[in-house]
C-alpha cells in the first residue's frame, strides 16, 4: 500500500467512524441517560454523564431483578432444548441420504416467515388447555420456535462441508449411528454449535410477543415485558428505564465483543442460505 | 431418520398446528367465557365479514402497505450504501462493521424504549436538538408529537424500524458484494469502467439474487413485525400506527376476541405465504445456484 492510498484508508477510516457515531448515538444515548441521577419532568439531560450516578441500576434492579432472572432462564433453557432437537436434526439433512430432505428444507425455511401472532394465537389456547401459561418451560417452548429454524439451517450448512470420510472411519470402527454422531460429529461442529447456541440465546432473551401473550401475571416475566410496563404509560424516571434497556442489551454488546467470530457467522449463514 | 423426527414434530406442533388452529379459530366466535367453558359456536364467515366492514382494518391494511414498503425502501437503500462502503478495506473497517450489528442484536424491546425516550415531546434530545438549531419553536407546547400526533406517529415508527433493519440489509448486502469476484473490476478498468459505471454494469447485475432475496425476506419480516409498534406507540393514536399483525394482536389479546384475531391473522398468512413463495423462486435462481 503506497502513501497516497493509506491517507485515503484513513479518510475513509475517519468518515465511517462517523457514519458509526451517528448510527449509534441512540445507543449512547441509553448509557448517558441511565448513569443519570434521578430528574424531575423538564430537566434537560446532560450530554455527558459528567456526575454518574448508580440511581437508574439500583432502582431497575430492584424493579426488573426478578424478571431479569426469568429472562436468563428461558434463554439458557431455549439454547439447551434448541440444540438438542437442532444438533440430530441438522445431521441428517446434511448426511444421511434420506428422501423428502428438500421438502423438510423447505418447510423449515417456510417455518421462518410465519408471523409470530399465529404462533402466539393458537399457543395461548393450548397453553391454557394444559396449563403452560406463565410457565418458564412454556416460554422455552414458544421461544424454540424462533432458534430452531434458524439453529437447523445454520448447523446443516455447517456440518454439509464435513468430509464424509470421518463419519465412515467412525463406522467402520464399530461405532453406531448414534455414537458417529455425538464423539465423531459434534466436536468437530463445535463452532457452529457455539454459533447457534449464541443466537438461539439473543432470541430467546430478546422475545417479546410470546413473552407478552402467554405471560399473565408478575409470577413469570421476562425483562422485555417488564421494560414495555415500565415505559407504557407515563414515564417519570427515565434513568432506571435507560438502565433496564442496557441491563436487556448487555448479552447483545458482551457477546458481540467476546465472539464476534461466532456472530459473524451467524449473520450471514442463516439468511441467505 | 430417528434423528430428524423430534425437529418435525416440534415443527409440525410449533407450526404447523397452529396454522390450522387459527384457520379454525377464524370460524368461531369467541366470548369471555370460551375459555372457561372450551366452547366457541361455529361462526362461519361472521368473523371475516366483521372484520373487513371495520374502520380499523382499512387503517391497518393502508398502514401496513406504507409500514412495509417505507421500511424496506430505507433499510435497503440505506444498508446497500454503508455495504458499498465498507467493501473497501480501509483501517478498522472490519471492526466498525461489526459495531453496526448492534441495532439489530439488542432485544427489539430495548431499542424502541430508547426511541420513545429520544423522541419523547417533551423531554426527548430529538426535539431538543432540533429546537437548539430553531428549526422548531422551543416554546414548550409547540414541540413535535413524534409519537403522539396522529400525522406523525406512522413516519417515526417507520424511522425507527429502518434503524433496526439497516444491519440486517447491510450485512446480507456486504456478504453478495464479497461474492463478486475482483478480476470483473479489473477488466472492466481496462476498459475505462470505474464507478456508478463499474456499479451500473458488474455489481448490480451480479448482485441482482442476492437483491431479491433481501427485499423478500425483508417483506415478510416487516409484515410480521409486533414488538416495535406495541414498543413505541401501541398502535395509536387512534390506530395511526396500526398494522394488520398488531390488529390481531388487539382483537386476540385485549378484546379476547380470538375468533377476529385469528381472521387478521389468517390474511396475515396468506399475504406472507404469497411473498414466501417469491422468495423460494428468487433463492432457487439465485444464490443457491
Amino acid at each position: 500500500m503506497n502513501a497516497r492510498t493509506h491517507r485515503a484508508g484513513i479518510g475513509h477510516t475517519i468518515l465511517g467512524t462517523a457514519i458509526l457515531a451517528v448510527l449509534l448515538f441512540p445507543l449512547y444515548w441509553m448509557v448517558d441517560t441511565s448513569l443519570q441521577p434521578h430528574q424531575a419532568g423538564g430537566v434537560k439531560t446532560p450530554w455527558f454523564p459528567v456526575h454518574p450516578s448508580i440511581h437508574g441500576y439500583t432502582q431497575a434492579i430492584h424493579d426488573q431483578g426478578g424478571h431479569l432472572l426469568t429472562s436468563l432462564m428461558v434463554a439458557l433453557g431455549c439454547v439447551g432444548f434448541s440444540l438438542l432437537i437442532a444438533a440430530p436434526a441438522a445431521y441428517a439433512l446434511a448426511q444421511l441420504r434420506l428422501r423428502g430432505v428438500t421438502v423438510v428444507l423447505l418447510l423449515i425455511l417456510i417455518s421462518q416467515m410465519i408471523p409470530g401472532i399465529v404462533v402466539a394465537n393458537a399457543l395461548y389456547r393450548f397453553y391454557t388447555d394444559i396449563g403452560l401459561l406463565n410457565s418458564i418451560p412454556g416460554l422455552i417452548l414458544a421461544d424454540s420456535a424462533l432458534a430452531i429454524p434458524f439453529a437447523i439451517l445454520i448447523l446443516r450448512a455447517f456440518m454439509l462441508t464435513l468430509p464424509r470420510s470421518i463419519m465412515e472411519a467412525a463406522r467402520v470402527d464399530g461405532a453406531g449411528p448414534l455414537r458417529v454422531f455425538v464423539s465423531v460429529v459434534l466436536p468437530v461442529s463445535r463452532n457452529a454449535i457455539i454459533t447457534a447456541a449464541l443466537f438461539s440465546f439473543l432470541f430467546a432473551w430478546g422475545d417479546f410477543l410470546f413473552a407478552l401473550t402467554l405471560t399473565t401475571g408478575d409470577n413469570v416475566r421476562p425483562l422485555t415485558v417488564g421494560l414495555y410496563l415500565y415505559v407504557g404509560t407515563y414515564v417519570n424516571d427515565w434513568s432506571a428505564a435507560m438502565a433496564t434497556a442496557v441491563m436487556a442489551s448487555i448479552p447483545a454488546i458482551v457477546l458481540l465483543v467476546i465472539a464476534q467470530k461466532y456472530i459473524a457467522a451467524g449473520t450471514t449463514a442463516g439468511a441467505v442460505k | 431418520m430417528l434423528f430428524l423426527l423430534p425437529a418435525v414434530a416440534y415443527i409440525v406442533l410449533f407450526f404447523g398446528y397452529p396454522i390450522v388452529e387459527n384457520v379454525l379459530m377464524g370460524f368461531e366466535h369467541y366470548t369471555t367465557s370460551t375459555f372457561f367453558t372450551g366452547h366457541a359456536p361455529w361462526a362461519g364467515l361472521a368473523n371475516y365479514r366483521a372484520l373487513l366492514r371495520s374502520n380499523v382494518f382499512d387503517e391497518a391494511a393502508r398502514n401496513t402497505l406504507i409500514f412495509t414498503v417505507g421500511s424496506i425502501a430505507g433499510q435497503f437503500t440505506i444498508g446497500l450504501g454503508l455495504a458499498l462502503y465498507f467493501q473497501r478495506n480501509f483501517p478498522l473497517s472490519g471492526f466498525l462493521r461489526s459495531l453496526l450489528l448492534l441495532p439489530w442484536l439488542i432485544p427489539l424491546l430495548a431499542a424502541t424504549t430508547i426511541w420513545k425516550w429520544i423522541l419523547d415531546a417533551d423531554n426527548g434530545v430529538l426535539n431538543r436538538l432540533l429546537a437548539d438549531v430553531h428549526l422548531t419553536s422551543s416554546h414548550p407546547g409547540a414541540h413535535p408529537g413524534w409519537l403522539t400526533s396522529p400525522t406523525l406517529a406512522l413516519v417515526s415508527v417507520i424511522l425507527v424500524n429502518i434503524w433496526i433493519g439497516i444491519p440486517f440489509n447491510a450485512t446480507i448486502l456486504y456478504g453478495g458484494l464479497r461474492d463478486i469476484p475482483e478480476h470483473l473490476y479489473e477488466a472492466a478498468a481496462l476498459d475505462g469502467a470505474t464507478g456508478w459505471q463499474a456499479f451500473r454494469y458488474i455489481t448490480w447485475p451480479l448482485l441482482r439474487p442476492v437483491v431479491n432475496v433481501v427485499l423478500v425476506l425483508g417483506v415478510v419480516y416487516t409484515l410480521k413485525v409486533i414488538d416495535i409498534i406495541l414498543g413505541l406507540t401501541g398502535g395509536g393514536p387512534a390506530n395511526a400506527t396500526q398494522t394488520i399483525a398488531t390488529q390481531s394482536y388487539q382483537l386476540s389479546f385485549v378484546q379476547f376476541d380470538f375468533g377476529q384475531g385469528a381472521a387478521a391473522a389468517n390474511v396475515l398468512i396468506l399475504i406472507s405465504l404469497a411473498f414466501a413463495l417469491l422468495y423460494l423462486r428468487a433463492s432457487r435462481r439465485g444464490v443457491t445456484a
